[in-house]
């Protein structure tokens, strides 16, 4: 982005710049687009949802006076006769970074104009969240199965399946809002509608690739709240 | 659908311009602005009736919409709260006024007043209708989602009012909805009347992120050419602080409201302790319900400020108009908005010094806030020093104005009692608490929005109020909410609680009996007063004085558009140009009392302006 240029404004870098931008008129992020910008602060509100969740869940964990039950038992898979602790979670954690990945190089071939790689690796993404979506179905079925419900808990704390089921839920809510998404970004950009700036069926603005970049950022969001929940859920 | 957007060329951007006022002369130089970083906005233009005024997208239709269903939601809370008093200034007069019913009007009543009413009408009515055209937008940066936002509003009042109607009624438990209480049975509303009213707080809180990212954005990054941070007006300052407010403390409300949704419907536990009912152990057990308090008030006390300073920033820019003089210690101002804001985000837990927190956690947020006083103290010294010496015109919104800062003094020096510990343990719970808080966050900001009315009216409508039902519309307001509140006061000096449906028998009766006859005999009064100004609305909407171009003499943006009122898109073919600040009234040697932001330097090289 260094040949990133202003008619009539000297950008400068580091804190100076951002002090000067801060004071120039027009706009504060030089070059950002509105929808970027606007995406980035509601992901800020966001992690405050998500962080009052995970606060919540600190101080239910930190009250309750029935033992929490043990994660890496709870969570753990019986593979070939043996147990091994948190593999489904691994197996989703991993899937999801992954997409992750995938995303951030549709981005790359998005701002290329190169539609075809940009819209199978958006599909890759999207298939990469559905196949989390589908394991995390399975890992509540098992729980159920198993007894756990969001009012009790045959391992201890009835806390522990409020949380899980809330959190994982919401989190949950959130990747399959992303793959609903994804999937309508990647008919977009197989139609071509990012070329050709065709208006969108319900804002009426025109399309442009930096919308894949938006969706980008909520998805990485949503990647980076799922190894804060991984780290206090499981882990923990 | 092609048709619905004007690409022809007049309207463009302007960033081909260079130098606005010409080749030659002095002058040029100093008039320079840089030209536009982005192409114009593209706007839909709706052509039928229902994409025109119903679903429509453009920001001022619906800042008017959102002020209209505030407006009738607060009617609703005004309708509560004459009932409310009817019970406690002649109990039994009213054979339909059950204890249920009462607690169910109070709930409502708080809700209504601090959610739907107050902050709808600030950020959603004013906050739509003039940030864009007090910065030189041609409308929010995102019409459509602006547009959803305020039917998720309508949704969001929909379903409050809807629980009027399901069986139990309204839940009764308080605005605060404290668990385990508010869920429980016995409260009044607890199955359904709680389920609708966390549904509609949820949908207010998605409806208003919406808008919220909307309001952010516009001021950071669609401001016109020339229009930097420190020249906006102090309403737009107000009303983006508070949106950033809202964007942080909104989450805890919702997380709040789902786990108590789930509470309810599920049977979880997060606020739910172990509970004993008729020697019964009831299924619950192990929550916690402090965690609410704490979500709660998380959310609550960042409220107050989302709603105090809209009114803060509003009433800086009615005094300066109608004082003729700029605003003292503009920059002074701003900053005290913004460290308001920011300390607002560390003294929640002073709602909560009788809930049975550590002792040291109370000191800790009774320190903090005694410290916001002095940013608020600031701002009411710099409102009085704009006063002085100012060539004041003492029509109605100088009236509201003055009686803004008086209210908002008096709510505020009780609210100092309030935030000591010591203090606030006896005084928690009683009619000086509701005082305090109907004075500093009730009259106040009602003053600062019946100010605005009258000021923004001949912007909006293009027609002036009437001044004389104005100033009876004034009086009566502001007499009659100081005989209501300030006798509460004193029935909380002696002791009388707060929602008690009924004294009884009680020692208080003798010395209080008498002042609730008359505290209700005043609310009921007041309340009717404020249909003068529906009233004065309907009747001047077509018969009213026209106003024309700048009624005012005022110097920011809104009133400088090509149409008054604006028409969509705002500026017609070209966005003004920004030379200063929005303050420059009674500039000496200047040919009027006011220079215009969009005035070029070379124009008033003559006279004693100040760089901005």
């Amino acid at each position: 982005m260094s040949d990133f240029k202003i008619e009539g404004y000297e950008l400068k870098p580091g804190f100076k710049g951002m002090a000067k931008d801060t004071g120039s008129d027009q706009t504060m992020f030089k070059g950002v687009h509105w929808g970027k910008a606007m995406m980035w602060i509601f992901l800020l509100s966001d992690t405050f949802i998500f962080s009052c969740f995970l606060i919540s869940y600190m101080k239910g964990r930190g009250s309750t006076i029935i033992d929490w039950p043990n994660p890496s038992e709870v969570f753990g898979l019986h593979v070939f006769g043996v147990d091994v602790p948190l593999l489904l979670i691994a197996i989703m954690t991993f899937v999801l970074i992954t997409s992750s990945g995938t995303m951030a190089l549709a981005v790359k071939y998005g701002y290329e104009k190169n539609k075809k790689m940009c819209g199978w690796l958006i599909l890759a993404t999207a298939i990469g969240g559905l196949t989390f979506v589908g394991m995390q179905a399975f890992e509540w079925g098992k729980l159920i199965h198993e007894g756990v419900r969001p009012w009790e808990n045959p391992f201890g704390a009835p806390q522990f399946g409020s949380f899980f089921f809330m959190i994982t839920g919401f989190h949950g809510t959130h990747v399959s809002i992303g793959v609903i998404f994804l999937f309508i970004y990647a008919y977009k950009t197989f139609a071509g509608h990012y070329d050709e700036g065709k208006r969108g069926w319900f804002t009426t603005m025109k399309g442009d690739y930096v919308e894949i970049e938006i969706l980008g950022l909520y998805w990485h969001f949503v990647d980076l709240v799922w190894v804060f929940i991984f780290a206090f859920f499981y882990l923990w | 659908m092609s048709e619905d957007f004007n690409d022809n060329k007049t309207i463009q951007a302007q960033s081909s311009e260079a130098i606005s006022g010409g080749g030659s002369g002095i002058g040029a130089d100093a008039d320079y602005v840089r030209p536009a970083e982005v192409a114009d906005q593209d706007l839909y233009h709706g052509h039928s009736f229902i994409t025109k005024w119903i679903f429509c997208q453009d920001a001022k239709v619906i800042g008017v919409q959102y002020f209209l269903l505030a407006t009738f939601t607060g009617i609703i809370g005004l309708i509560l709260s004459w009932l409310m008093r009817l019970q406690l200034g002649f109990p039994g007069l009213a054979p339909f006024m059950t204890a249920e019913h009462y607690y169910q009007f109070v709930t409502m009543h708080g809700m209504i007043m601090v959610v739907y009413f107050l902050t709808a009408l600030f950020l959603g009515g004013f906050g739509n209708y003039l940030i864009p055209l007090m910065v030189g937008a041609r409308d929010m940066v995102f019409p459509y989602l602006n547009m959803v936002s305020f039917w998720s509003f309508f949704v969001a009042v929909g379903v409050l009012l809807a629980s009027f109607f399901v069986p139990g009624g309204p839940t009764g438990s308080g605005w605060t909805l404290y668990p385990p209480q508010a869920i429980l049975e016995g409260t009044p509303g607890s199955g359904w009347g709680i389920m609708l009213m966390c549904i509609s707080l949820i949908l207010f809180v998605a409806g208003f992120t919406m808008g919220g990212l909307n309001y952010l954005i516009t001021v950071l990054q669609a401001r016109t050419r020339g229009m930097t941070l420190m020249r906006m007006p102090l309403t737009v300052w107000g009303i983006f602080t508070a949106t950033v407010l809202a964007m942080l403390a909104f989450p805890a409300l919702l997380v709040g409201a789902l786990m108590m949704s789930l509470d309810n419907v599920l049977g979880t536990s997060f606020f739910m302790p172990t509970i004993l009912k008729a020697g019964e152990v009831l299924e619950y057990g192990g929550g916690s319900p402090i965690l609410f308090q704490h979500l709660f008030w998380f959310f609550g006390h960042p409220e107050v400020y989302i709603v105090a300073l809209p009114a803060f920033g509003i009433i800086s820019d009615l005094i300066s108009v109608h004082a003729r003089k700029n605003i003292f210690g503009y920059r002074m101002m701003v900053w005290a908005i913004v460290g308001i804001g920011a300390l607002s985000f560390f003294v929640w837990a002073h709602h909560m010094y009788v809930s049975g927190m550590n002792p040291w956690f109370g000191f800790f947020f009774a320190t903090t806030t005694l410290i916001i006083a002095v940013p608020t103290a600031m701002k009411v010294y710099n409102w009085i020093l704009t006063l002085w010496r100012g060539n004041i015109r003492l029509n109605t919104v100088m009236l509201w104005c003055l009686g803004f800062i008086v209210t908002f003094v008096n709510g505020g020096i009780t609210g100092i009692f309030l935030g000591n510990v010591s203090v606030d343990v006896p005084l928690s719970d009683t009619y000086f608490v509701i005082a305090h808080f109907h004075m500093v966050m009730g009259i106040a900001p009602l003053m600062v929005i019946m100010g605005a009315v009258y000021h923004w009216f001949p912007l909006v409508a293009g027609r002036f109020l009437d001044e004389k039902l104005g100033k009876w519309h004034f009086w009566l307001t502001f007499l009659g909410a100081y005989s209501i509140y300030f006798p509460m006061h004193y029935l909380g000096f002696i002791g009388v609680p707060r929602r008690y449906f009924e004294m009884y028998d009680s020692p208080y009766v003798t010395s209080a009996v008498g002042m609730n006859e008359f505290i209700s005999i005043a609310a009921f009064i007041v309340g009717a007063a404020q249909f003068i100004l529906i009233y004065n609305i309907i009747k001047t909407l077509k018969t009213g004085k026209p106003a024309g171009h700048n009624p005012w003499q005022a110097c920011s943006l809104e009133w400088l558009t090509p149409t008054v009122p604006p028409e969509h898109g705002n500026w017609g073919d070209r966005l003004p140009t920004v030379h200063r600040w929005a303050y420059d009234y009674s500039v000496p040697g200047a040919k009027e009392d006011f220079i215009t932001q969009t005035t070029p330097p070379s124009e008033v090289a003559h006279t004693k302006v100040e760089k901005t």
